[in-house]
């Protein structure tokens, strides 16, 4: 195969500055012992310090993490059942409608979901963000589900009914276990979708639920502090473990 | 011991089995060969179970397989892709009928102990099926497909995934794990020289209809019809008419060859006019420079037209005149040669009368 | 029957589910963009029950006014230029990167192209923050930019709070939608197609221009719905970048869902939105569909 031009290696290695010198920013900032973001001028945990006591940030992370485990824990079991009915009904309107979030802009489900809240007097809360984040978690669940049942040889199916296995027992010993890896990872992945968050949760949260991202929001529209430079790092040490966890279960679902 | 009666299968538009009626016997080693489409997988899978056919029945031991589930069936598949799960070890995967079963577990592992050392694979139960090669994953579907005993083993293109060489292996390792352990098995290939090495019968299917059931030498020598002739083996056909036809032999105007005399090996009620070929297989014609007279035999003259080097034998294709052309092969016998004539030589070419086999 | 009811009973949860979370709200925000607006914001009833008589309240008042108005139609086109531009510019950078990991040694592939995910992984909100240190007035890039136009004698460039900041802040949001499905393209490519065409006489430029790339189009239109859609619906980033120039669609139905609280009107633009997004998911599955084998 050819080797890569010259001229093409050096725009690579430039995107590749483009995608990481503005992160780099943010972290050696959270370290940087002076409230402008400008030059450096020391090293200090300072703004780790004041992020620990600072109990509405602390109050947000919590938040943050009971609605991403609960949009993931649903989203996962209604994005199997997704996922699997995709795969053997082959339905229009099926996929019409649990793709059909996962297309659409994030601000049309923020904004049609607000609207059906309010006129049902649904209260805006931790509640109402869980019910909104599942709705377009199912897809990306779904997608991960589909993707290992057509994966999977037919065959297998009919070997273990041929082998004396009932349908539901082939289900049992056959299906659900191949496919565990797939659920794993759509769940993470609706687990990362879910905390990262910000437009959805804007328009479906209440007082009192405001997660980390509506908190970094919130902050940064008043003022750009180092504060936030900490907050950022921590969430990105975060998505880091998350991704080494899900590279175990299933190194191809990072790529889709 | 199983048997097909008049089963007949239609996808849509598509007939897939058309009144299909086979009696296959205890013991045996039976094959259904045709080319892909040819309704064998179709019938194979309406004997598992995961098919049902529109009409007829299919009984094992007398009694009628259809209404029951694929897992109520005493009958266990080889599929082509093995269909090993691949969640489970070697051992899981051979134990899995049997837990379905509800054996007990010292049964069990005795039972997948037993059947492993039959497929000289015992060192391979803790291994998962990735790990195996094509020979070995072979071994252990057999295996799984075996371990509780089926009263009939189905396997469908089993061998199609090997190379050449372990292929003739498997077939060997095939015909004797057969003829030791006894139970009948059901066969698929599309691969006539597989059938023809491993079956003790052989039923050629063609269009969802069975064109001819016959023992692998009978259907060498003597098949019923061109289908059949073409099919299986390199096969001469030659055109003809039926010039007059007596009880016990029939005169043929073969198609610018000119008139023969027949005495074997006839198709019963030929009616004169009737259109009809005689087939013959290629070995069966000797080819020289020049042949002696010899009253037992059809004698020709032509000339070579091609040769193909194939190796231990060159195949000659002999024009006999006005386009009828026939292939002829000599072994390469001669130090260094690689064929014995060059295209353009006259040759002779003879057969016995009764090597040809005359069908409609 | 036994198997069609199984299918059913999977599928109904889901099902159900985004009919009332997915369906319904699309539903009633198309209802709503034919309602008054409620005295304190919300919706006013859209029918009334007069001595037994049921009379609809409804008005086309709503789409009249985004019709009428050059402001919205002017910041339509705009959200759709920058959505446009953005998405350009992703192509353009994606292209040669990848390209290199599609040609680079397969061991070297997954790090590479993890290298491009890992900071699309990290928090949305994160990622444009990044920008609004890198363009704030103290920050050193417009210290430096400042200190080059003050030699030149020129007016100071504030980069904050500008649509040069928001068209930049898009690309960095959304340039990995283009990466991945231009390297999976790519990546499919037969490497014997370039040798038959150099073999045929094709130079290095012929056979990017006659083979690589007519073959890569498909994973262009993939990446570019992927990278255009989003950008034309989003909020964040013009609300922090942007200051009053930079504003887009999203700032609009947000501002009138939120602040205004005229939801009629905030339905319709909302609703122009998703025409607009089905419009192009619809293109795309025509263009987008491979041809060949090798251009899946």
């Amino acid at each position: 195969m050819a080797r890569p031009r010259k001229t093409l290696l050096l725009a690579s290695a430039l995107v590749y500055l483009f995608l990481y010198i503005p992160l780099a920013v943010v972290v050696v900032f959270s370290f940087n012992d002076s409230r402008l973001n400008a030059e450096w001028v020391g090293f200090t945990w300072k703004w780790y310090d004041q992020l620990f006591s600072n109990p509405q940030m602390l109050q947000a992370a919590r938040n943050s993490l009971i609605i991403a485990l609960a949009a993931a824990l649903l989203s996962g079991v209604l994005g199997c059942l997704a996922g699997i009915a995709l795969h053997r009904f082959r339905q229009k309107w099926l996929s019409a409608l649990v793709l059909g979030p996962v297309a659409m802009p994030d601000i049309l489900i923020g904004v049609s979901l607000l609207l059906t809240f309010m006129l049902f007097n649904i209260g805006l809360g931790s509640i109402s963000i869980i019910l909104a984040h599942v709705s377009f978690c199912i897809g990306f669940v779904a997608l991960a589900v589909q993707a290992r049942m057509s994966g999977m040889d037919d065959s297998l199916l009919e070997a273990a009914r041929d082998l004396g296995a009932s349908p539901w027992q082939s289900f049992r010993l056959i299906t659900l276990p191949l496919l565990l890896p797939g659920v794993i990872a759509g769940m993470m992945m609706a687990f990362t979708l879910s905390i990262d968050d910000f437009v959805v949760t804007f328009f479906t949260a209440g007082v009192g639920s405001a997660t980390l991202p509506l908190e970094i929001y919130s902050m940064v529209k008043i003022a750009v502090t180092p504060e936030v430079n900490a907050v950022s790092t921590l969430l990105m040490l975060l998505t880091l473990v998350l991704i080494t966890v899900l590279s175990r279960f299933s190194p191809q679902s990072l790529r889709s | 011991m199983l048997e097909i009666i008049d089963v007949s299968r239609r996808y849509g538009e598509y007939l897939a089995l058309r009144d299909v009626n086979l009696r296959v016997h205890a013991g045996e080693f039976f094959t259904l060969l045709g080319p892909s489409g040819c309704g064998k997988t179709t019938l194979l899978r309406s004997i598992a179970g995961f098919d049902h056919p529109d009409s007829g029945d299919i009984l094992l031991d007398g009694k009628s397989l259809l209404h029951l589930p694929p897992e109520k069936r005493p009958v266990h598949t080889v599929f082509q892709s093995y269909a090993l799960f691949p969640h489970m070890t070697v051992a899981d995967n051979i134990a899995f009928p049997l837990r379905m079963a509800k054996l007990d577990k010292t049964e069990i592992a005795r039972r997948v102990e037993e059947v492993l050392e039959d497929v000289r694979l015992p060192d391979k139960a803790r291994h998962y099926p990735q790990a195996l090669s094509g020979g070995q994953r072979q071994r252990i579907a057999i295996a799984r497909a075996l371990v509780n005993r089926p009263r009939l083993l189905l396997l469908d293109e089993p061998l199609s995934a090997l190379d050449a060489k372990l292929r003739e292996q498997m077939q060997i390792e095939l015909i004797n794990l057969q003829k030791d352990i006894g139970i009948t098995f059901v066969y698929v290939t599309h691969d006539q020289g597989e059938a023809l090495a491993l079956s003790h019968r052989i039923a050629v299917m063609n269009q969802g209809e069975i064109s001819q059931i016959d023992e692998p030498a009978q259907l060498y020598n003597c098949p019923g019809n061109r289908f059949v002739a073409d099919f299986i083996g390199q096969c001469n056909i030659l055109d003809g008419t039926v010039i007059e036809s007596h009880s016990d032999r029939v005169d043929v105007e073969l198609d610018g060859l000119g008139r023969i005399s027949l005495s074997a090996h006839i198709p019963a009620n030929l009616h004169s006019g009737e259109r009809c070929a005689l087939t013959l297989r290629p070995e069966k014609i000797r080819l020289a420079k020049q042949l002696e007279a010899n009253d037992a035999e059809l004698h020709f003259r032509g000339q070579v037209h091609d040769t193909l080097y194939m190796g231990d034998v060159t195949i000659y294709i002999v024009e006999l005149g006005e386009g009828v052309k026939v292939e002829a092969l000599l072994a390469n016998s001669a130090p260094g040669r690689a064929r014995l004539f060059d295209p353009g030589d006259t040759v002779e070419i003879a057969w016995h009368a009764d090597a040809g086999h005359l069908v409609r | 029957m036994h198997h069609r009811l199984s299918k059913v009973l999977l599928a109904l949860p889901p099902a159900a589910y985004l009919v009332v979370f997915f369906a319904v709200p699309s539903l009633l925000m198309l209802l709503a963009s034919f309602r008054y607006p409620g005295e304190y914001g919300g919706l006013a009833p859209w029918y009334y029950i007069d001595d037994g008589q049921l009379s609809l309240d409804l008005t086309t008042e709503n789409w009249l006014r985004l019709v009428e108005s050059t402001i919205y139609l002017g910041l339509l086109l705009k959200s759709l230029g920058f959505a446009l531009l953005t998405t350009l510019i992703c192509a353009l950078m994606a292209y040669p990167l990848a390209l290199t990991i599609a040609r680079s040694p397969k061991r070297h592939r997954d790090l590479l192209l993890l290298l491009v995910i890992l900071p699309f992984w990290s928090n949305f909100l994160v990622r444009i923050y990044a920008w609004m240190i890198i363009f704030s007035p103290q920050g050193a890039l417009s210290e430096g930019l400042n200190a080059v136009t003050g030699l030149l004698g020129l007016e100071p460039v504030n980069l904050m709070f500008s649509s040069t900041a928001v068209i930049v802040c898009l690309v960095y949001v959304h340039l990995p939608f283009m990466i991945l499905p231009l390297y999976a393209n790519l990546e499919k490519h037969d490497p014997a197609l370039l040798d038959a065409a150099q073999d045929l006489g094709a130079n290095a430029r012929q056979r990017f221009w006659k083979i690589t790339w007519p073959l890569s189009l498909p994973g262009i239109y993939a990446g570019g719905v992927l990278v255009f859609i989003p950008s034309l619906g989003i909020f964040a980033i013009p609300d922090l970048l942007g200051g009053t120039n930079g504003i887009m669609i999203g700032n609009v139905i947000k501002q009138q869902f939120v602040e205004a609280r005229d939801w009629p009107f905030g339905s319709v633009l909302s609703l122009v939105l998703t025409a607009i997004t089905l419009m192009l998911v619809a293109i795309a599955g025509r263009f987008g569909r491979p041809k060949g084998t090798a251009n899946g």
